[in-house]
């Protein structure tokens, strides 16, 4: 794949900010979006805007078929067996929440065990929380190694046949840690308990295959893989799916309303209630299409071979320190420099036109583990070159010289 | 250049020995106080007597803007009523809004470039903001 090809088909990508070319480092935030999606968003709302399963005039049918074709992309991207297991959401952290307060509301109770680890996004940390909460259900976490793996001996010892839910993230935002969930899959199930996947930083990057990993739920997030705000994606196994009550009530997830009592829709739709993401999914479709034609893999390769290319110059700063194992992790690097607090870094970096993340990355917990308040990261896309990185290296020579000046 | 105007060098110079850090041991308010979106804390210390501080320490962590705030704010208001302290700090959240650009404390006026800065804003008013909570707290009580 040619990255400054790619980069053309990105608006946004040719801007200056504070007078510098944009170089745009925070992907594991948000990503851009390529020229494709923001048309098929903008031919949706001029050429078929209409609700959908309603009403039999053509646009109405139109865009139907868009939001169900979507959600067929959607199945054969992340090799779900059926469509009928994507259930649209509003993003990733409600995807999560959606497994919490239904399934996870039905599973457990006092002396149940939830596992996580401590490296999980607070999307993927709070709902189990609130869950014991509600339940009298107790967390339990895997530990972290001093590199920021886990691994599989203290899963096994943490896991128990009291486990009813194993919640884990694939590929971590902040270590950028990649977890073996095969093998955390096949020890939750063991002892009977089901896996709960957070993708939101595996399926912009690299190729998932839900029916491999053998997860009983895994949630994505459309605005992270080039695809608009706003929608995100729960997979589930169908069983499973099938058993679970929905928690919002309303328009399009019933099948019969009575006065006194109603039935629901089959799936996914009774999970759908009120009028669903219909320009967003059209935007996650494109987006989907855009990913394929570049391919996950050589998408992976580029983010690891700038990830490399990265960390062989960053190491060589005096003062920094870059969290994370050393190898076999995503194409993002989180660092502190020495004397310079990493807001401070993002602003002066800012100054250059670099765009960084600074702050604790919704992983609070892990900030402590890591004994910090807060970092800054570098997240790579496909879009970005080894140009960007270069410029990112100089803005953080920059923001030492100027601070080292600047303190004197 | 623009990184000047936020970074002045009275800033940094409150950030590399800021005044007034580390704790109080008598009969004081303590309010901590963090800001959510970045990870900063703030644990704010006074000793208030008939409407007067009389003593302010902070401690914590934070970026060269919200630490320097944390020490010029702590300068400014010891000595001070409770009423000229929120004064002070009503006048300090109308220059971060832009709306004032003459300080009464010349070190505190440094930090008018901040608001050039929006993403910043909430640094420089965290201390600020924990020294209203807690004199709040000590007229209510």
């Amino acid at each position: 794949m040619n990255a400054h090809q790619i980069r053309e088909q990105f608006p946004i990508l040719k801007q200056h900010v504070n007078g510098h070319p944009l170089v745009y480092l925070d992907s594991a935030a948000t990503s851009q979006k390529p020229s494709s999606v923001i048309q098929a968003v903008t031919d949706y709302y001029e050429g078929y805007n209409a609700n959908v399963h309603r009403g039999v005039h053509t646009l109405g049918s139109k865009a139907t078929d868009a939001y169900e074709g979507a959600r067929d992309k959607v199945a054969q991207f992340i090799n779900a067996e059926f469509s009928s297991q994507i259930i649209f959401t509003r993003g990733a952290t409600s995807a999560i929440n959606l497994v919490a307060s239904s399934y996870g509301v039905s599973v457990c109770g006092p002396g149940d065990e939830i596992v996580l680890t401590p490296m999980e996004h607070h999307s993927n940390l709070i709902p189990w929380q609130q869950l014991a909460k509600k339940t009298g259900a107790t967390l339990k976490y895997i530990p972290l190694q001093d590199d920021g793996t886990i691994d599989l001996k203290d899963v096994e010892a943490t896991i128990t046949d009291q486990t009813k839910i194993v919640a884990m993230v694939y590929v971590s935002n902040v270590l950028g840690t990649i977890n073996p969930m095969e093998q955390v899959a096949e020890i939750a199930h063991r002892h009977g308990a089901k896996l709960v996947v957070d993708g939101s930083q595996s399926t912009p990057h690299i190729a998932v295959d839900v029916q491999q990993l053998d997860c009983d739920f895994y949630a994505l997030s459309g605005h992270k893989m080039c695809g608009p705000t706003g929608i995100g994606v729960l997979y589930g196994k169908k069983d499973l799916l099938e058993q679970m009550e929905p928690i919002e009530f309303g328009g399009e997830m019933i099948d019969h309303v009575d006065l006194f009592d109603s039935t629901w829709k089959e799936l996914p739709w009774k999970f759908e209630g009120g009028t669903p993401l219909i320009a967003e999914a059209v935007g996650l479709s494109a987006a989907i299409d855009f990913l394929n034609d570049i391919g996950m893999d050589a998408i992976h390769q580029h983010e690891m071979q700038l990830a490399h290319y990265a960390m062989e110059k960053m190491t060589k700063m005096d003062g920094i320190e870059i969290y994370g194992p050393k190898t076999e992790r995503s194409g993002l690097i989180t660092f502190n420099l020495a004397d310079v607090h990493p807001h401070d870094l993002a602003t002066v970096v800012d100054a250059y036109g670099i765009a960084i993340r600074a702050g604790h990355h919704c992983c609070q917990p892990l900030m402590r583990w890591l004994n910090v308040s807060s970092t800054a990261r570098a997240s790579f896309y496909m879009y970005n070159t080894e140009d960007d990185v270069d410029r990112l290296i100089e803005g953080l020579v920059k923001a030492k010289e100027y601070f080292s000046d600047a303190i004197g | 250049m623009l990184l000047d105007d936020l970074y002045r060098r009275v800033i940094m110079d409150h950030y590399k020995n800021p005044r007034n850090r580390g704790t109080l041991d008598h009969d004081v308010i303590t309010i901590n106080l963090n800001n959510p979106t970045c990870g900063d804390r703030i644990t704010l210390q006074m000793q208030i007597e008939d409407g007067v501080i009389q003593s302010a320490k902070f401690d914590g962590e934070g970026c060269s803007i919200s630490i320097s705030s944390a020490s010029m704010m702590t300068d400014a208001v010891k000595g001070k009523t409770v009423k000229e302290a929120l004064e002070i700090a009503d006048r300090f959240s109308k220059m971060m809004q832009g709306e004032l650009q003459e300080f009464e404390y010349e070190d505190i006026e440094a930090l008018s470039g901040v608001n050039k800065f929006p993403a910043r804003i909430k640094c420089a008013t965290l201390a600020w903001n924990a020294m209203k909570k807690g004199t709040t707290n000590s007229t209510s009580s």
